[in-house]
């Protein structure tokens, strides 16, 4: 007898709240952080990968027993948790910090989910991350390595495409890589992260809107985790880029020629 | 096995308290047909304003390292070369070379620093290994300086797409500190004229029994242009392009003609006029050429903070109000289907 391959599915995806990606942001003069009283919504990267979760059950129907939406954040977060509930997960979990809590950096994140996922073995575990392959905000790229480190599971980044051959109980994933696209076949667990490339996230509906707040939002701190989010490098500062010199209207030429000449005088094209 | 994985950290935690060491970088380098990748010569212009030591690692399949390390031998800063060959190291992979790093970089590691450049392949790896050593590693960095006196190590980097600079510093007591560099803020190594070869060594490669993840294949958009991360000069393209068969008919004799490479905007790599490997911006690839040449680009603030460290910038579009015109040094407002003939046209003469 073959043992039995029917194998049931459970997908955390973990979220972030960031400043809305159009948002054109303000260092505080204090030059502690930026001007936070601004539109905030879900990380792009991480409407993706709920929305690459979703993709997977449409394909696979019972197949995925659940799909858990995570974040750790202020209470605010609990609305970007909405809003991935009203995209098709089933229930979220909010690692609630305190309004004026620091950020907490990557490593953090990462052993608070790691310490998720523990907790969720009793409910059948989880076989499958799907994260953001950055977060917008602090651009840092590192969470979903660092998470699949402390797990030792494999891990697939910049994910341009997921095929998850669950009977085999492996997923192909296309990726990113500088110059061209990889695919690697990788054993669950796993840990995905997702390039813009992956899919176009759908819009809630307002049906599903109305559904999303019926679904449970499970509230934890990081002391019930036992993790310590205090950040380990020392913010000095944040300030402003420089200011590029030029630009503006002034430097505008009015044809040909004279965007030529100003080559020349650049010294980018000769004679 | 996750309980071996938590305990490690903490003893090296503890051992590099009693001792406070000279800065000794260990540098992650990359290499692509025999040659070391130019980011990497960057992160060894970074590694090497530490001010301590820095050896180079490279790892790589059996026929490739030992051309490359000929190479990095006689890179101006390096002191030693250690490599490491296994067919599981082509490529390289994170769940494939972790195991040698952590060895590495654990049992009475001299090494204070691991540094890499920020490519796709360290992006994977490096906070992958920091996360197993209990460490925050910091990306992409702008800036690095050391401090001696109290081993710190601050660094500059951009957030929010460009649009804030963040100062952060790895304090004395992190034992260990990762970074990758940002290769357009930092000038290459080059080799060195004479002499002083670096000292090489090879080290055994340690890899996982089985792996949980294996390399099915790798697609590699062919170009004979310069590559878009060290290239000196830039077109990039945008929606305006309307299609696939336009962005190349009108970008590739401008290029041609310029010695540029070819980039091109979000917008123009959703629509599937160019390839995701000529993205420029906050989620592709950061540029900072001489020359930054951008048609048909509105100018987003995730596409200029891939772009905007370019020492001239050039912007065409029909939209007198487009915010590249913002930041353009040169700015022409016009149809870009008849400036850019033109403008070929005339750059033959």
């Amino acid at each position: 007898m073959y043992p039995s391959t029917v194998r049931l599915l459970n997908i955390l995806v973990p979220i972030k709240r960031c400043v809305d990606y159009a948002v054109k942001i303000r260092v505080n003069p204090q030059q502690t952080g930026i001007d936070l009283n601004v539109k905030h919504s879900m990380n792009p990267f991480d409407e993706i990968a709920v929305e690459e979760a979703v993709r997977i059950r449409e394909r696979m129907k019972e197949k995925v027993s659940s799909i858990k939406v995570v974040t750790i954040g202020p209470p605010k977060s609990a609305e970007t948790l909405r809003t991935a509930l009203a995209m098709g997960a089933d229930s979220a979990i909010h690692v609630e910090l305190p309004e004026s809590a620091p950020s907490p950096e990557p490593l953090g994140v990462a052993k608070a989910l790691q310490a998720v996922i523990a907790r969720e073995k009793e409910k059948g575990g989880v076989d499958l991350v799907i994260m953001g392959k950055q977060a917008i905000d602090d651009d840092a790229g590192q969470t979903g390595q660092i998470l699949a480190g402390l797990l030792d599971w494999p891990q697939a980044t910049f994910a341009s495409k997921v095929d998850v051959d669950e009977a085999n109980g492996v997923v192909n994933v296309a990726g990113e890589i500088d110059g061209g696209s990889q695919v690697l076949k990788c054993k669950l667990p796993l840990v995905v992260t997702t390039d813009l490339r992956l899919n176009e996230p759908r819009y809630a509906s307002l049906p599903n809107i109305m559904k999303a707040k019926k679904k449970p939002i499970e509230k934890l701190s990081p002391a019930d985790l036992r993790v310590d989010l205090t950040p380990r490098l020392e913010t000095l500062k944040i300030t402003e880029p420089p200011k590029r010199v030029g630009g503006g209207k002034a430097r505008c030429v009015s044809n040909v020629d004279e965007l030529i000449a100003k080559l020349k005088d650049a010294g980018l094209v000769t004679s | 096995m996750l309980r071996l994985c938590l305990l490690r950290p903490r003893a090296i935690l503890f051992r590099a308290y009693a001792t406070s060491p000279s800065p000794h970088a260990l540098l992650f380098i990359e290499h692509q047909g025999g040659e070391v990748e130019s980011a990497s010569l960057s992160a060894l212009t970074a590694a090497g304003q530490l001010g301590g030591k820095v050896t180079g690692l490279v790892v790589g399949g059996p026929g490739e390292v030992e051309g490359v390390v000929e190479k990095a031998r006689k890179l101006k800063g390096l002191s030693k070369v250690l490599h490491s060959t296994s067919k599981l190291y082509t490529p390289p992979l994170p769940e494939t070379v972790s195991p040698l790093l952590q060895s590495l970089l654990s049992q009475g590691s001299p090494y204070t620093h691991v540094v890499s450049s920020h490519s796709a392949t360290a992006k994977s790896l490096i906070p992958r290994v920091a996360g197993k050593l209990d460490i925050q590693p910091v990306s992409d960095v702008t800036s690095v300086q050391h401090d001696a006196s109290d081993n710190s190590t601050t660094y500059t980097r951009l957030i929010y797409a460009g649009n804030a600079v963040a100062t952060v510093k790895a304090p004395a007591d992190m034992p260990l500190k990762f970074f990758t560099v940002r290769a357009t803020a930092f000038t290459a190594a080059s080799p060195q004229n004479e002499g002083g070869e670096a000292e090489v060594e090879a080290i055994d490669p340690i890899t996982p029994e089985s792996s949980p993840t294996t390399h099915v294949s790798t697609s590699l958009a062919k170009s004979d242009r310069p590559d878009l991360g060290v290239a000196s000069r830039v077109v990039s393209g945008g929606r305006a392009l309307k299609n696939a068969e336009t962005f190349k008919a009108t970008l590739d004799p401008l290029a041609d003609v310029l010695g540029a490479a070819v980039g091109a905007s979000r917008a123009a790599v959703d629509a599937g006029y160019a390839d995701n490997s000529l993205q420029v911006g906050q989620t592709g690839k950061v540029v900072a050429p001489e020359l930054y040449v951008a048609l048909g680009i509105s100018g987003a603030i995730q596409h200029l903070a891939g772009m905007k460290d370019s020492k001239l910038i050039v912007a065409v579009n029909k939209d007198a109000d487009a915010p590249i015109f913002q930041v353009a040094d040169v700015g022409l407002v016009g149809d870009l289907f008849e400036v850019v003939p033109e403008l070929v046209e005339k750059l033959k003469k």
